[in-house]
Formats: structure tokens, C-alpha cells, sequence
């Protein structure tokens, strides 16, 4: 059988959807007058952040600032399964804020690796709406600071590897058929020769958790933002997308019988464990994302999936359910406490049901 | 086995872990000193281990340029341990070594195309302008030119300090 060109999903998700779940467009900037954040005293950084948290960036009416030693661990943790911080944010007790507004699809990390990490992340394969909000910022924060450019190497940054533009456009890609065919590992040597970094679903450091990838340009420097732009959406996306849609009609060709068994496998597991782990979970929603996509799962609707990755995630179910914030801190060292895998799973079923 | 340059057929000389890619870079002397190593004369140690063959002989290197920054203090072995510049002088300070380390994580370009922001560019411009009356200034003194030298000092004391510099 030979999937059709164009699915069901496509009509609700957007060009691309049945494998890109989001796009991010992620600009540094650094100030003049000040060290880079790795050579900056603690002084400094709160100087940098007193600056920053002054200008005016974004003038929507839920724009906010969260101080990061405001926040505790699961908090934390909370922004970062937002994918609005990054994991190194998180990390390090350096003076740091988070501007956030746009309807959370726009963050402005203070004091991470370079003084401003700005990024743009909306739903679907949309980079140029990604790209527009987060210029739009970096149009407001020229006009009121000190920028460090350079002549000849564009926006310097820490690490010279993001000089030039300064620009990461990426997108998370769903990637289950390459995983389930073994072509991942080539996926990331092809990536290489296209100058593309593979990641992991919290970015850099991160694993490959629901079968989720972070997708980014490497090179910053030659091309203009709208040429790297074009050149990301046009040539890459599309390709990479491509790769993951023949591993799918692949396995539907060559053992259609088997994936609909992983699939409905995945689905009695959730509807039925008592006791689930977020990896557990992730991998599974997983195989629930892979049926409904290529037409193998008709009862279970994309958005109860989407909604669900986010749901199992440790802090996200916290969050939703105060009462086992307590079990939470005291059985850290042992893994998960019973109780939390126990909800994890109670929150599945009902959502399958 | 011997490790072979990484751009010809000639045996490698100097080893050297890239702090940005984190891959390994094996050059031949030539081409060593092409990518701005000192290496050092031929050392009779090294040609007696080379003739053993087997051994893969490890020459200490170092970059030309300055050691550390003025504007922040960084030195370029640190740079090298965690791939992170100090401050926006390090690109200047560091120039020599970026030209080459740069490209490589670029796909080979070496200058920007895209979008300066506008006060930024005035900085630049300023930056470019500097740098040419500075070369002018040195041309006048040398020539003995001195009031030409006075009014090319006044232009730039006009154009104010560079950014970053301490004021």
C-alpha cells in the first residue's frame, strides 16, 4: 500500500504537520558594554539583567518576567517541558530572568550563554511566523541598546560558532518510522553534510524522548537571516520530512500487520497500566501519534495525543495535581514515588477511554 | 599507523583537538604552519621516534597572537578547554586564530551578510573609520607631517572611544 501524498492530518495541522509538531526561530544578541555571561562577576550579570528587564521589548499585555532564584526546582522544570528555557537556564544559579509573553510562544532568556537568547516557538511547520515574532523583538531592542557587532563577523556571541546572524531556525520533528526502521543513525550523518544539528526533544544534551527531534541550521554566517530562512524551509524541512514519510510507507509496505500490532499494543498498555513512567508514556503516545497519522488509529484524535506528551510530563503533573507535590521532594533519590507513576497512568486512561 | 594530514598524503605532526567542533585536527607541518601553528624546527627527538614508526610523536604547539585578552583577561588555552570567547575585544584579540577556527564551524564563510541593527552600524561605521585615520595618522608621523598628524588626532578624538573599550 502506498500512503497518499496528502492525509487527513494535513487539513488540520498545516504543511508538514504529520511530522513537524513545531517551529522555532531563536535569536542572541550581546550588549557592548559588558563581559559575555561566562566572563561576567555577579555584579554584572545582575546589572545586565536590570538593563534587560528595563526595555521595552514586547507590548502585549501578558508579557512578564519570571526571575529564575524566584522559582523552585519543579518550577523550573515547568518552563523548561514548555520548551520557553533552555536546559542549561535551568542549570546554573547565575542572576537570571525569563521574558515571556505572545501567548507563551515568545521567550527572552536573560543571562544564559549569551546576555539575550530571544526565541519564537509556534505550533506546526510555520518558521516564517516563528521568524517574524522574534524579529519583531529584535527590532524593538535595537532601537534602545548597545548591540555587539562586529565588521566583518555580524552579531558576536560566547561561542563563535553562532556568530553572523546569530540565528537558529529549527523544528521538532516526530520521527517513529526512522527510529522503528533503524535509519536514525544515518538520518544524523546526513544531517551533517547538511549542516544541520540533531537533537533531542529538550534541545542540546537532551534524548530523543517520544521519538521527538530537534531539527537546527549549524551555519549562521554567509547567508542573510532570510536566505538561511528560505534555504531551512525550502531545502531541509521538506527533505527530512520526506525521509520520515518513506520509512512510514516502508513499514506500512512491508509489514502493515505488525505496525497496526505495535500500535494497538500501544494503546491496550496505556488504557491499561496501572503504573507509568514518563519514558513509558512518551514512547507509547509515540506509537498512538504513528497509527492516527498514517491511518491505523481512527479512535484516538491528535490533539488528546498532543495534549497527553505534555500532561505525563513530571513537573506538567504536578502542576495539575498540588496534592503530590510532597511525595514529589522526598523520594527523589529512589526515582519516581509509586504515586506519581500511579496518577501518570490514572490520567492516560481517563484521556483514552 | 601513522595519522595522515587531514589535507595531504603527508605524515601529521601536529594534533590538536578543535574546542568548537570537539573533532580531532592532524596536520602536516606544512600545512601546520599554513593554519598559523608555530611548530617548531625539526627536533632530532622527534625524527628518531618518527623512525620507529610505530610511535605517533606529539609536537607542543602554539597558536601566534597574544595570550590573554585585555578587554576581559581570557586566555586563549581556556577558550580552547570550554569553545567560549570572554567578551567582543576577544574577536579582535583573537583575531589570528579565529580567521581559521570560525569558517570551519561555518561551512567556510568568512563575514556576514545579513541584517545589522541600525545603531550598531553606526558603530561599525565608526569602527572602519577609525581604523583608517589611525592608518593615516601613522603614515603622517612617520613622514614627518606633524600638523596633518594634529589634525588627524583631533578627527579622532571627534569619533570618540571604540565600544567596549573602557571609557
Amino acid at each position: 500500500m502506498k500512503l497518499p501524498s496528502h492525509g487527513p492530518w494535513m487539513d488540520t495541522f498545516g504543511e508538514h504537520g504529520d511530522v513537524v509538531v513545531s517551529s522555532r526561530a531563536r535569536l542572541a544578541r550581546n550588549l557592548t558594554d559588558f563581559p559575555f555571561v561566562n566572563r561576567a562577576d555577579e555584579a554584572q550579570h545582575a546589572e545586565i539583567l536590570q538593563f534587560v528587564r528595563s526595555l521595552p521589548l514586547c507590548e502585549q499585555s501578558d508579557w512578564r518576567w519570571i526571575e529564575l532564584a524566584d522559582l523552585d526546582r519543579r518550577e523550573r522544570r515547568l518552563l523548561l517541558e514548555r520548551h520557553l528555557v533552555s536546559q542549561e537556564f535551568i542549570e546554573r544559579d547565575v542572576p537570571r530572568a525569563v521574558g515571556i509573553g505572545h501567548a507563551d510562544r515568545l521567550s527572552v532568556m536573560v543571562n544564559e550563554e549569551d546576555h539575550l537568547r530571544m526565541q519564537a516557538l509556534v505550533p506546526g511547520c510555520d518558521l516564517a511566523e516563528a521568524w517574524r515574532l522574534v524579529a519583531s523583538v529584535d527590532g524593538r531592542l535595537e532601537q534602545v541598546a548597545d548591540l555587539a557587532v562586529h565588521p566583518r563577523w555580524g552579531y558576536l556571541t560566547a561561542c563563535p560558532t553562532n556568530v553572523g546572524t546569530a540565528v537558529r531556525f529549527s523544528v521538532m520533528a516526530h520521527l517513529p518510522a526512522l527510529r522503528l526502521t533503524n535509519e536514525v543513525e544515518r538520518l544524523k550523518r546526513a544531517a551533517i553534510a547538511l549542516d544541520v544539528a540533531v537533537r533531542g526533544f529538550y534541545g542540546e544534551g537532551s534524548d530523543s524522548s517520544g521519538e521527538f527531534y530537534q531539527l537546527s541550521n549549524q551555519v549562521t554566517l554567509g547567508l542573510s537571516e532570510v536566505d538561511l530562512l528560505e534555504k531551512f524551509s525550502t531545502e531541509i524541512v521538506p527533505r527530512i520530512v520526506a525521509y520520515e514519510r518513506m520509512a512510514r510507507e516502508m513499514l506500512l509496505d512491508r509489514n502493515r500487520l505488525g505496525l497496526e500490532d505495535r500500535i494497538h499494543r500501544a494503546l491496550g498498555l496505556l488504557r491499561s497500566a496501572r503504573l507509568l513512567t514518563t519514558e513509558e508514556a512518551m514512547k507509547n503516545l509515540s506509537r498512538l501519534r504513528l497509527g492516527t497519522v498514517v491511518g491505523l488509529l481512527d479512535e484516538v484524535d491528535l490533539a488528546t495525543i498532543h495534549r497527553l506528551f505534555l500532561a505525563v510530563q513530571p513537573a506538567h503533573l504536578l502542576q495539575e495535581h498540588p496534592d503530590l507535590v510532597a511525595t514529589a521532594g522526598s523520594s527523589e533519590r529512589n526515582g519516581e514515588d509509586v504515586r506519581i507513576r500511579e496518577r501518570r497512568a490514572s490520567i492516560v486512561r481517563s484521556a483514552l477511554a | 599507523m601513522k595519522q595522515q594530514c587531514d589535507k595531504c598524503d603527508r605524515e601529521a605532526e601536529v594534533h590538536e583537538i578543535d574546542p568548537i567542533q570537539g573533532t580531532a585536527i592532524h596536520l602536516c607541518r606544512e600545512h601546520a604552519q599554513a593554519a598559523g601553528f608555530d611548530v617548531p624546527s625539526a627536533t632530532p627527538m622527534a625524527n628518531v621516534l618518527g623512525g620507529l614508526g610505530s610511535m605517533q610523536v606529539q609536537i607542543t604547539t602554539e597558536r601566534r597572537g597574544p595570550s590573554a585578552c585585555p578587554g576581559c583577561g581570557l586566555e586563549f588555552a581556556r577558550f580552547r578547554k570550554t569553545g567560549l570567547l570572554g567578551c567582543p575585544k576577544c574577536y579582535d584579540t583573537f583575531a589570528a586564530q579565529l580567521e581559521s577556527i570560525i569558517p570551519r564551524s561555518q561551512n567556510g564563510a568568512d563575514a556576514h551578510v545579513g541584517h545589522v541593527a541600525q545603531r550598531s552600524s553606526d558603530i561599525v561605521d565608526r569602527q572602519a573609520r577609525r581604523r583608517s585615520i589611525l592608518a593615516e595618522l601613522e603614515r603622517a608621523v612617520a613622514a614627518e607631517q606633524y600638523e596633518r598628524a594634529a589634525r588627524l588626532r583631533d578627527q579622532l578624538q571627534t569619533l570618540g572611544s571604540e565600544p567596549g573599550e573602557s571609557a
